[in-house]
């Protein structure tokens, strides 16, 4: 009985915390923000030195073969950090392709992914704020795949999109790579400019089938769900230790504003919600290797209860900071923004609780 | 990361059950109250005869009282969260009787571990883990609540006794109680947390008088007790004439069951969703309401939080770590999530919220509107919300302490 990190997890998160305070402070982070595609090779290629991309690669294809819960800590650093670029949608992708088990995909693509030479992405949402699997308007016929998935991240610079579609047998995963025949990528403005989206046209567009039913597409999407959430509390935490460090230095009325209860129990309440949602989220990812029948329900709780907390956090952030909060040059808005990516990708928070009622069986 | 109990604790579990199965039988555990229910929650703890021989012999095996010196009753064992937790789980599993509680074995025992005389632990230890001798907390005054150290009942030396006049209030089980250990005012012209002292006061003493105090949900769960010259032997003073502030703060420092915290919120929780199934509102079960059950999956997502935080309390513990904020937070974190839930359940029940208790038609037999008021009660006992965000905020996240003097 053990529910705590093992000195090797440890580790990896001081690893990467660490590596990312030097290389990437929030003046490169908005740097790469402010590029054309929000992605930086070079920090890419420093993340996959570290062995970031390749977490959950398995051993056989060159990567580390841990479990979610390593990617999940690695994901909280990066929401830490407020770090720009593919780790999720590679992270999706990994985890799509292991589901797969589809051999001759994963060997061709998951040694590249681990080492940080290619880019990979999950594109499964639909018009319409649909995420499921089974309504999908995709169709693949005789090997060609037609329709329209209009938030697929880092799609501009993909190297091959696992689409999500449906043929004559139902959902399936198909794998389409980058510049392919009838396949269009329009990047889009988002929100948090740190994960970017781009709309993708499939029409006729030639595509390998490589998973038949929905059951990699789910499991890719639940490991997007946990990882989601390990990014929320990694980004509310940071947006909870800024404001105790600006309450602690910035004085009104002759004392520290930290000092005021109004401050204070806005903040403990802040602190009394994350702090126990961390064991939640710990618990999704751990069930998602090790408890089967409850990975999907727990997801999709981590998913909705973690991005709704950290809405929160960054909320309360900025009012307590005032008008400083409220300024462009002030860092609290990249956090800001990307509390609102993780709230709306791959689906809103109630509607993630509905389904966890579903699968309770209401 | 791992959930599963080793070998060695496996095997300390299966030893456990074998003592349960030969010491405690089926129908022993028909006889008790259901561990989580509301009697339970009441603390109704068994202390008859059957029960204190069963103690006996479970402490015998060390599996009760483990932070207690065999010479006082103890079981005696060297500190282990992790059996705690499991001899906690057999036991509720089995119904036996477990450790007692109440504010005798939980607070004043430590407190005499750490500063009692070997006389006053000889003489009240071994009593108390036994349900022999029943104690009450003579803390909260009518002018002293959250602000604690500006108690005003007078304690004077006269010869060999305290002569104590005052009144405290907010005392659980002070009819029931054979003692109460109390703080009362020593030395009047030291600072107000220096002058105060750490007394135990026989409850059959001239010069108490004990009122119910009846509260919002109707009952009358506390009193008021009034002290009047008393006298208190010298000796019953615990630790340092004018110290009894320090003294009070003892706690189980050695191991507690760290599982367990949200055994009676998971049942409340419980509780609402089969009432949610139950109840029809506008012709369909309110469960079928999109908003009741997103609503339900919000609060489960909290508790979740909460009882793996008990998992990661426990491993903390177990490996000798500080847990720091993630302890801190608890109390304000389950309480809000309980009142959270009876207000949703009294939500769903609807226009016949409007009946009381004991009222025949009301759904649940009218629990949930003593839920929801005792909802209440528990998130102002031992500390109120308010005060739990000071120390959440000062201890846990390093923010300046207030003007407070």
């Amino acid at each position: 009985m053990d529910f705590g990190l093992s000195p090797d997890q440890v580790l990896l998160k001081q690893a990467i915390r660490r590596w990312l305070e030097t290389e990437c402070p929030t003046t490169r982070v908005r740097a790469i923000m402010e590029s054309d595609g929000g992605h930086d090779p070079r920090l890419w290629e420093g993340l996959a030195e570290l062995g970031v991309p390749g977490l959950q690669v398995p051993a056989a294809h060159g990567g580390s073969g841990l479990e979610l819960l390593d990617v999940a800590l690695a994901a909280e650093e990066l929401g830490w950090c407020c770090t720009p670029g593919p780790f999720l949608a590679c992270a999706l992708a990994t985890a799509a392709l292991v589901a797969s088990g589809n051999a001759e995909a994963g060997a061709r693509w998951l040694p590249a992914i681990a080492r940080g030479r290619a880019i990979v992405t999950f594109a499964l949402g639909e018009e319409g704020d649909e995420w499921d699997a089974a309504r999908l308007a995709t169709r693949a016929r005789g090997g060609a795949l037609s329709g329209r998935k209009p938030l697929v991240p880092y799609a501009a610079i993909a190297d091959a999109i696992l689409v999500a579609a449906e043929d004559g047998d139902g959902p399936g995963l198909w794998l389409v790579e980058g510049g392919a025949r009838g396949l269009g990528v329009t990047p889009l403005k988002g929100t948090d400019m740190t994960r970017r989206v781009a709309a993708v046209e499939l029409e006729a567009t030639p595509g390998t089938k490589i998973a038949a039913g929905r059951a990699a597409i789910d499991r890719a999407r639940d490991a997007g769900l946990v990882l989601l959430a390990a990014d929320a509390y990694g980004g509310a935490r940071r947006c909870l230790d800024m404001t105790v460090k600006y309450a602690l230095t910035r004085e009104q009325f002759g004392e520290p504003i930290g000092t005021f209860q109004a401050v204070k129990h806005q903040l403990a309440d802040l602190a009394a919600d994350l702090d126990p949602a961390l064991s939640l989220w710990w618990y999704a990812a751990h069930a998602y290797d090790h408890i089967p029948e409850r990975a999907e329900r727990h997801a999709a709780i981590a998913k909705a209860h973690l991005t709704d907390l950290y809405d929160r956090a960054a909320r309360v952030a900025t009012e307590l900071h005032g008008g400083i909060g409220f300024t462009w040059e002030y860092d609290l808005h990249l956090w800001f923004r990307r509390a609102v990516f993780d709230r709306a990708f791959l689906g809103e928070a109630t509607y993630h609780r509905l389904r966890a009622a579903e699968l309770a069986g209401w | 990361m791992n959930l599963e109990y080793s070998a060695e604790y496996e095997d300390f579990r299966a030893q456990v059950r074998r003592f349960l199965a030969e010491q405690w039988s089926a129908g022993d555990a028909a006889r008790q109250p259901d561990p989580d229910g509301m009697a339970a929650f009441a603390g109704a703890v068994p202390t008859d005869e059957r029960a204190t021989a069963f103690r006996l012999k479970a402490i015998e095996r060390g599996y009760l009282y483990r932070h207690v010196p065999r010479r006082y009753g103890g079981g005696e064992q060297p500190p282990d969260p992790l059996k705690a937790t499991l001899i906690a789980e057999e036991f509720r599993r089995a119904r036996a009787p477990h450790e007692m509680v109440g504010q005798g074995p939980s607070m004043l025992v430590p407190t005499l571990l750490e500063h009692g005389t070997e006389a006053q632990k000889e003489r009240f230890i071994p009593g108390t883990l036994l349900g022999k001798i029943r104690w009450c907390q003579g803390y909260s005054e009518p002018g002293a609540g959250s602000d604690l150290a500006s108690l005003r009942t007078r304690a004077v030396l006269e010869g060999d006794a305290w002569v104590v006049s005052g009144q405290k209030i907010w005392t659980s089980s002070a009819r029931e109680s054979d003692w109460m250990f109390a703080l009362v005012r020593t030395e009047p012209d030291r600072p107000k947390h220096d002058g105060i002292s750490y007394l135990l006061i026989d409850m059959r003493t001239p010069g108490i008088e004990v009122r119910p105090l009846r509260q919002m949900t109707g009952d009358a769960d506390f009193n008021e007790v009034f002290l009047d010259q008393v006298r208190v032997p010298a000796e019953n003073l615990v630790g340092k004439r004018g110290q009894g502030w320090v003294v009070s703060r003892s706690t189980l420092k050695h191991e507690r069951a760290l599982i367990g915290g949200s055994h009676l919120t998971r049942r409340t929780f419980d509780g609402l969703v089969m009432l949610a199934r139950a109840l029809e509102v506008r012709g369909r079960p309110a469960i079928q309401d999109p908003v009741v059950r997103s609503r339900l999956v919000e609060l489960e997502a909290r508790l979740f939080a909460n009882e793996y935080q008990g998992y990661r309390l426990l491993t903390l513990s177990a490996r000798g770590e500080e847990p720091g904020l993630a302890a801190l937070v608890m109390k304000l974190a389950s309480t809000t999530l309980g009142y959270d839930i009876a207000k949703l359940a009294m939500e769903v029940i609807g226009d016949r919220a409007l009946l009381a208790p004991g009222e025949p038609n009301a759904p649940a037999m009218g629990l949930f509107g003593t839920a929801y008021m005792w909802s209440l009660g528990v998130l102002i006992a031992g500390g109120t919300a308010n005060i739990q965000r000071n120390i959440i905020a000062e201890r846990g996240l390093g923010l300046p302490r207030d003007s407070r003097k």
